[in-house]
């Protein structure tokens, strides 16, 4: 009888994640570090320790981690509950999940009751790909920026994470990390400097400023540099934190660019687009803003480099968006 | 069988017959070869998650539902919801071979633009039901589509198969008990036990307990099979659709195997999500062949 006896060296499982995406260990890496550092961090995740790449700290403090299965909702209110007690609270799991089928819960029990729960939405906006629409959180930021007491950050890569989940130590109130698959392309280095709320600018302009968070900043950069090349110019910000907005920064970029572009893996409603466009408006900006994104859709699936080009936010795309505002 | 009647079909009227086994297992042998061959497309889907449902797709759409070929919106078709909608790789190909998904769209299997991915969309594809993709909402739809049924006087028969972690979802039980509590008799939930979740197996992560016990205890008539029994689960189910006087659900606990075929697969946690290589899933084939489930 044939039978698969042994895998051949391309073929690969789930539990082998880890090794084909290193980076997806960053969360880990920071929850070890927190926890070295004396915070008495609980992690909580509904069935998504290894595909939020826990698994290094789950082997590291198996004491303190509670794989709380497909139970998402109990899960958030329970890390509530957690961290009455003094706890740390850590929920990670997928960003449609926890930001939307739990999105009460977060307002009710973390948010309102101002508990200090730290959640980690993991493969946020297109990031899943053709696992389908449903997977999609092209919501999140929309969703979770109207509760009030809510902090939101996006980081870029994986050591943005890290430094990100690190800055949470001396912050008080909950906080929502939207993060990608372990596999975004690097922006920062290891010990770049990360303060929530706080703007980084990576290049100045004066013809278009792109406001990015998340997996569109590196395109973004990358964009920005081809057409400053080219003499014209455009600046980049990495707002990484959504809420509470820089809104010294936005300003700042209005007073000095024509153009506003922001640029983000989320629907043009609700989330950073929205967010700019509100600071821009009450304050009586000239710049004009463009809000560049999921047009209020339900994305298409395919490969994410797929449906990154189609929907503009690669390179090339972000470059061509650009382009249209310097014409 | 706690509720059969005089009135009603004994359970051995109802048994398939040799060649109705015969065709739902190629079916189902149909549905793992496909799920082999289409993973190759995206390199990565879940294989096991299929597997130890195969028979269970295989004995609706070829044993026991009504359904018209070619017509997936007839009003009086028989309802499929499924929470477990990761599985929909291996429904697909049935939604092909029944004249409802033409195959050039199969064959284009989570391409840019393309209607299939790993989780079913209503709105795009042509068979399924309702789509799904969050666990835990299937039988709360099942629920509304069977009851929309007994308000239209319409005699069709819904059923919802849900993944044993999903047991865990707090809505599961919120459906279970609306649907007792209305009385509706014509919703049968199927539960795919194949012991294994995302991260490992169900009672390691949340031990669910005695299921059978828990469905009776919510009001449900409970039967337990081998999920890969051809025999066994399409009589029961045939049984479970062909009784009208059952005074509310029923529900099928039926026994799997995760990575049912594949015997590097069976119970193993890693296979919820992976990839083999052309020449693995060519083995991997093989071993489909070689196999009577
Ligand atoms: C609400 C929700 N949470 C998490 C997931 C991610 N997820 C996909 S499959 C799965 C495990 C499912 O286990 P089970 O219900 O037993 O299904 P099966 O073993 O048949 O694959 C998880 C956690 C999801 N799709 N939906
Ligand atoms: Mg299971």
């Amino acid at each position: 009888m044939t039978k698969l006896e042994k895998l051949s060296p391309g073929s690969w499982h789930y539990l082998m994640m880890a090794e084909v995406f290193p980076d997806l260990l960053r969360p880990s890496d920071a929850l070890i570090d927190l926890t070295a550092e004396g915070e008495e961090i609980v992690l909580l995740s509904p069935d998504l320790v290894n595909s939020g790449g826990l698994s290094k700290f789950a082997e590291k403090h198996p004491d303190r981690v509670i794989n709380t299965g497909l139970s998402e909702q109990n899960t958030v209110s329970m890390a509530a509950g957690l961290a009455t007690t003094g706890m740390v609270p850590w929920v990670s799991g997928m960003a449609s999940f926890l930001a939307l089928l739990c999105n009460e819960q977060i307002r009710m029990d973390v948010a309102y009751c101002q508990q200090p729960v730290r959640i980690i939405g993991h493969h946020t906006g297109l990031s899943f790909g053709f696992y389908g629409s449903s997977h999609h959180a092209t919501e999140d930021i929309g969703a979770l920026r109207s509760i009030a007491n809510m902090t939101i950050i996006s980081p870029a890569d994986g050591n943005q994470q890290y430094a990100a989940m690190m800055a949470s130590r001396d912050y008080d109130g909950p906080l929502y990390y939207r993060t990608g698959r372990g596999r975004d392309p690097e922006v920062y280095a290891e010990g770049a400097p990360f303060v929530i709320g706080k703007a980084i600018e990576h290049m100045r302009g004066t013809d278009v400023t792109v406001i990015a968070c998340g997996m569109p900043l590196h395109p973004s950069i990358q964009a920005a540099t081809k057409l400053n090349a080219e003499g014209y110019s455009v600046g980049v910000i990495d707002m990484h934190t959504i809420k509470p907005l820089d809104v010294d920064a936005v300003l700042e970029a209005a007073s000095h660019s024509k153009v506003i572009l922001t640029v983000e893996e989320h629907n043009v409603l609700g989330g950073l687009g929205a967010a700019v466009a509100e600071v821009l408006a009450e304050n009586g900006s000239p710049a004009r803003l463009v809000r560049h994104g999921i047009k209020d859709e339900y994305s298409l699936i395919g490969p994410p480099t797929h449906l990154y080009q189609h929907y503009k936010l690669d390179e090339d795309g972000i470059e061509s968006v650009i382009r249209d505002q310097l014409a | 069988m706690a509720h059969a009647q005089t009135k009603q079909p004994g359970r051995n009227d109802l048994r398939p017959t040799a060649d109705e086994i015969a065709l739902m297992r190629e079916k189902a042998r149909m549905v793992r070869l496909e799920t082999i061959r289409l993973i190759l497309l995206p390199k990565i889907g879940h294989f096991s998650s299929v597997f130890s449902c195969a028979e269970i797709f295989s004995s609706l759409y070829y044993g026991v539902m009504s359904l018209k070929k070619g017509d997936p919106k007839w009003p009086d078709r028989d309802r499929f919801t499924y929470g477990k909608g990761h599985a929909a790789i291996g429904h697909f190909p049935i939604l092909t071979d029944l004249g409802f998904l033409p195959k050039e769209v199969l064959d284009g299997y989570c391409s840019l633009g393309n209607p299939l991915g790993d989780h079913p969309d209503m709105t795009k594809v042509p068979g399924i039901d309702f789509s799904s993709g969050s666990i835990g909402h299937a039988l709360s739809n099942g629920l509304g589509m069977a009851m929309g049924g007994r308000m239209q006087g319409r005699d069709f028969t819904v059923f919802t198969m849900m993944g044993d972690g999903e047991q865990q979802e707090g809505q599961v039980w919120e459906a279970a008990t609306a649907a007792v509590a209305n009385k509706v008799n014509n919703l049968i939930a199927i539960v795919d036990q194949n012991g294994y979740q995302l991260d490992g197996a169900v009672k390691d992560i949340v031990d669910t307990g005695d299921l059978a016990a828990k469905w009776r205890a919510f009001g449900w008539e409970t039967h337990e099979v081998d999920g890969h029994n051809l025999d066994e689960l399409t009589t029961v189910l045939r049984h479970l659709k062909a009784d009208k006087t059952r005074p509310g659900p029923a529900c099928v606990i039926a026994r799997t195997i995760k990575g049912k075929g594949i015997d590097l697969m069976e119970n193993q946690t890693g296979w919820h999500l992976g990839y083999l290589t052309p020449e693995d899933s060519e083995i991997a084939a093989q071993e489909i062949m070689s196999k009577e489930i």
